[in-house]
C-alpha cells in the first residue's frame, strides 16, 4: 500500500535547536493519530508538511508528492484545520469558508454552494451568516472544521480539533470525524493530546517524543489483539480448575489475588466457551472486561523510554 | 437536493487558473469596502479635483462656453502644460496618501491578530501571492485616484488640442503613469509593512503619517544642524519629487515639483540617490513583510 504520508529523515531546526531529528516513517493508514507531551513537535511537524517551516535534512512525501519539490501541489490536496483561534475578522462565516474555498481553487459559484454545504454538515447552518468572531469556541472549531473540508481535500489535517470543547460539543466533534473518516474518500491525520481522542479516530499511531518517534503501531492491530485479551473476576471454590481447564484450550493465564485472572484467548475461542467450562466447575464469572487500555499503555511505554525511542 | 441535507463529499469539479487566485482577496477587500461609509465617501470625493481639471481643460477649449462665461482671457490665465499636470497628480497623490493610511492598516494586522495567515496559505496560495493580493486591494483604489483620471485628462486635452500636442507632450503621459507608479507602490508596500508590524490599526496609520512628516522634519533639521542637503534623504515626498520632475521634464526642468513633493531649488539631491533611496526604502518594507507573512510564527 502507498503511504499517505512518508517521513525521509525529515530534520527541521529553528537556529540551534532542533526539534525534528531525522523522523523516518510510512504512514499508511486512513486516520493516523499523532501523540506527544507538549513540545514533541507534533505541530511542527504538519506545519512542515504544510511548507510553513523548511526541513533542514530529509524530506517527506504526501500521496507521493515530496514537500520540498512539489509544495504547492502538497497543499492542493490538504485541509488543515489549525489549533488555535484562527479567522478573518469582520467575515461572516459562511464567506470565510467560501473565500478560503476559492483561494484552494474552486470558482466562486461552486465555492459558495459547497461553503453552505460544509456549514450545514458541521451543524452551523442557522449561524452561517453570522460574524466569526461572534461565534463561540465550539462554533469556531466548527467553522474551522468546515474551511478544511469546503474544498474537498484528499488528505485531512486536524490539529488539536476537540480544544476547549465541552463534553456535547467534542461528541459531536469527534462524531464529525468519524463520519468523514468512515465516507473513506479522504485520509485523516489527527493531532492531538487527548488519548481518547486518537483512540476513536484513528487506526494508526504516531507518537512523537523530543522530536523522535517514540512509537508507532497499529491501533486496529492492537484492537483485535486485546479482543484475546481478557480480564475475569471469579467466585467459587474450584478456581483452579477452571485454570487447568481454559489452559487446556489454549489460554495463557495469569491468575491475581480474589479470584482475578488474566487470560489470553487463542484464535478460534470464543468467549462463550469460557461460560460453559465455568459453568461444568461450578465457578462464577463475576465480571469480564476486554482490554480496554492499549493505546495509554504503548504511550505511556514510549514517554518512559528516556531518549524518545522505543 | 436540499442543502442541508447533504453531506461530505469531495470536489470533483474545474479548478481555477493558479495565477489568477491572488485577484480573489481584492474582490473580497471591495465588498467590505463598499460596506465603509466613511472610505466610499472619501474615495468618490477624490475624484473632483479631476473634474475640476477635465472641466478647465474642456472651457479652456470652448469659446461659446468662454464667452458665456464673460472670461474670455482665462485661457491665458490657466494653461494646460507639466504644471498642470504635476499638480493634479500631486494632489490625487497626497490624497492616495491619506486611502493608503485608512485602508493599508486593515489589511494585513486583522489576519495576523486573528491567525488567519495559517488558513491563507495552507492553500496552494503562496505568501507572494498573499502580499500581491492585499497590495493589489490598495493598487487599484490608487491606480484610480491618481493615473487613470490624470490620463483621462491628458487624454481629453490631447483630443480637444489635436494629436501634434499629444505626440509634442507625450513625456507628461509618461511622466503622470510612470510616477503614480512609483508613489502607489511605494505607499502600498509602506502601509503593508506597517500593518504587518503593528496589529493596531489606528497606531499603524498614524506611524503612516509619521513615516512621511517626522522623517521629513527629521531631514529638514538635519540639513539646518548640519548645514547640508542630504538630510532630504529622510524626506519620502522629496526623493519622490525629484524623481517626477525628471520623469515628467527631463533635463529641460521649468517646475520644483508639485504640492507636497516640491523640491527647494538648490536643495535637490542627484537623481541616483533618490532612485537609491527609494529602492533601498523598498526593499526595507518587503524584507519586513518577509519577516511577518508566515503559516506558522516560529519561537527560537
Amino acid at each position: 500500500m502507498e503511504p499517505v504520508i512518508e517521513l525521509d529523515g525529515l530534520e527541521v531546526r529553528f537556529g540551534p535547536r532542533v526539534i525534528l531529528k531525522k523522523l523516518k516513517a510510512a504512514l499508511t493508514g486512513r486516520s493516523v493519530g499523532l501523540l506527544g507531551p507538549n513540545g514533541a513537535g507534533k505541530s511542527t511537524l504538519i506545519n512542515t508538511l504544510l511548507g510553513f517551516h523548511k526541513p533542514s535534512a530529509g524530506t517527506a512525501r504526501i500521496l507521493g508528492r515530496d514537500i520540498r519539490t512539489h509544495a504547492r501541489e502538497v497543499r492542493s490536496l490538504i485541509g488543515y484545520m489549525p489549533e488555535n483561534d484562527s479567522y478573518i475578522a469582520g467575515m461572516t462565516g459562511v464567506h470565510m469558508v467560501r473565500l478560503m474555498a476559492e483561494l484552494a481553487g474552486l470558482p466562486p459559484e461552486h465555492a459558495l454552494e459547497r461553503a453552505h454545504e460544509a456549514f450545514f454538515y458541521v451543524g452551523l447552518g442557522e449561524v452561517r451568516y453570522r460574524a466569526i468572531g461572534t461565534y463561540s469556541l465550539g462554533m469556531k472549531q466548527a467553522a474551522k472544521l468546515a474551511q478544511a473540508i469546503a474544498h474537498g481535500p484528499k488528505l485531512l489535517f486536524l490539529d488539536e480539533p476537540t480544544n476547549g470543547l465541552d463534553p456535547p460539543a467534542r461528541a459531536r466533534m469527534i462524531q464529525l470525524i468519524q463520519e468523514i473518516r468512515d465516507r473513506g474518500d479522504l485520509h485523516l491525520l489527527l493531532s492531538s493530546h487527548l488519548l481518547r481522542d486518537v483512540e476513536d479516530c484513528c487506526d494508526q499511531v504516531l507518537i512523537l517524543k523530543d522530536g523522535n518517534v517514540a512509537a508507532f503501531c497499529n491501533l486496529e492491530e492492537e484492537r483485535r489483539a486485546n479482543r484475546r485479551f481478557l480480564e475475569l473476576e471469579t467466585r467459587g471454590e474450584h478456581n483452579g480448575d477452571f485454570l487447568t481447564a481454559v489452559q487446556a484450550l489454549g489460554c495463557e493465564t495469569a491468575p491475581g489475588a480474589q479470584g482475578r485472572i488474566k487470560l489470553v484467548m487463542p484464535d478460534g475461542l470464543e468467549v462463550r466457551s469460557l461460560y460453559e467450562i465455568a459453568a461444568g466447575q461450578n465457578v462464577q464469572i463475576r465480571r469480564l472486561n476486554h482490554k480496554r487500555d492499549s493505546l495509554e499503555d504503548i504511550f505511556l511505554k514510549a514517554m518512559e523510554s528516556p531518549d524518545g525511542r522505543l | 437536493m436540499a442543502v442541508y441535507k447533504k453531506t461530505y463529499r469531495p470536489y470533483e469539479g474545474e479548478l481555477t487558473p493558479g495565477w489568477s487566485r491572488f485577484l480573489v482577496i481584492p474582490r473580497y477587500a471591495f465588498v467590505e469596502f463598499r460596506g465603509k461609509r466613511f472610505l466610499s465617501i472619501f474615495f468618490f470625493l477624490s475624484f473632483i479635483y479631476p473634474l475640476i481639471c477635465a472641466l478647465i481643460i474642456y472651457v479652456q477649449h470652448n469659446a461659446s462656453a468662454l464667452n458665456l462665461l464673460g472670461v474670455q482671457g482665462a485661457r491665458s490665465l490657466i494653461s494646460i502644460n507639466v504644471t498642470f499636470f504635476m499638480s493634479l497628480l500631486g494632489w490625487q497623490s497626497m490624497l492616495a496618501l491619506f486611502l493608503a493610511s485608512f485602508i493599508g492598516p486593515g489589511q494585513v494586522s486583522p489576519d495576523l491578530a486573528n491567525n488567519a495567515l495559517s488558513l491563507y496559505l495552507a492553500r496552494p496560495f503562496s505568501r507572494v501571492e498573499y502580499v500581491l493580493g492585499k497590495m493589489s486591494v490598495l493598487v487599484i483604489l490608487m491606480s484610480l485616484m491618481t493615473w487613470v483620471p490624470g490620463l483621462l485628462c491628458f487624454g481629453l486635452q490631447g483630443y480637444l488640442e489635436g494629436w501634434q500636442w499629444m505626440r509634442d507632450n507625450a513625456r507628461l503621459a509618461g511622466g503622470i503613469f510612470f510616477g503614480a507608479w512609483i508613489w502607489i507602490l511605494l505607499l502600498a508596500l509602506l502601509a503593508l509593512a506597517l500593518s504587518a508590524w503593528v496589529k493596531w490599526k489606528p497606531a499603524a496609520g498614524g506611524l503612516m503619517f509619521g513615516v512621511f512628516f517626522v522623517s521629513a522634519a527629521f531631514g529638514a533639521v538635519i540639513n539646518g544642524v548640519q548645514r547640508t542637503r542630504w538630510g532630504n534623504l529622510f524626506n519620502i515626498s522629496h526623493l519622490v519629487g525629484v524623481v517626477w520632475v525628471q520623469l515628467f521634464e527631463g533635463s529641460n526642468r521649468t517646475t520644483n515639483g508639485a504640492v507636497f513633493f516640491r523640491v527647494v531649488q538648490g536643495e535637490e539631491l542627484p537623481l541616483w540617490t533618490c532612485w537609491a533611496a527609494l529602492g533601498v526604502l523598498s526593499l526595507v518594507c518587503l524584507f519586513m513583510l518577509a519577516r511577518k507573512i508566515r503559516g506558522a510564527e516560529v519561537v527560537r
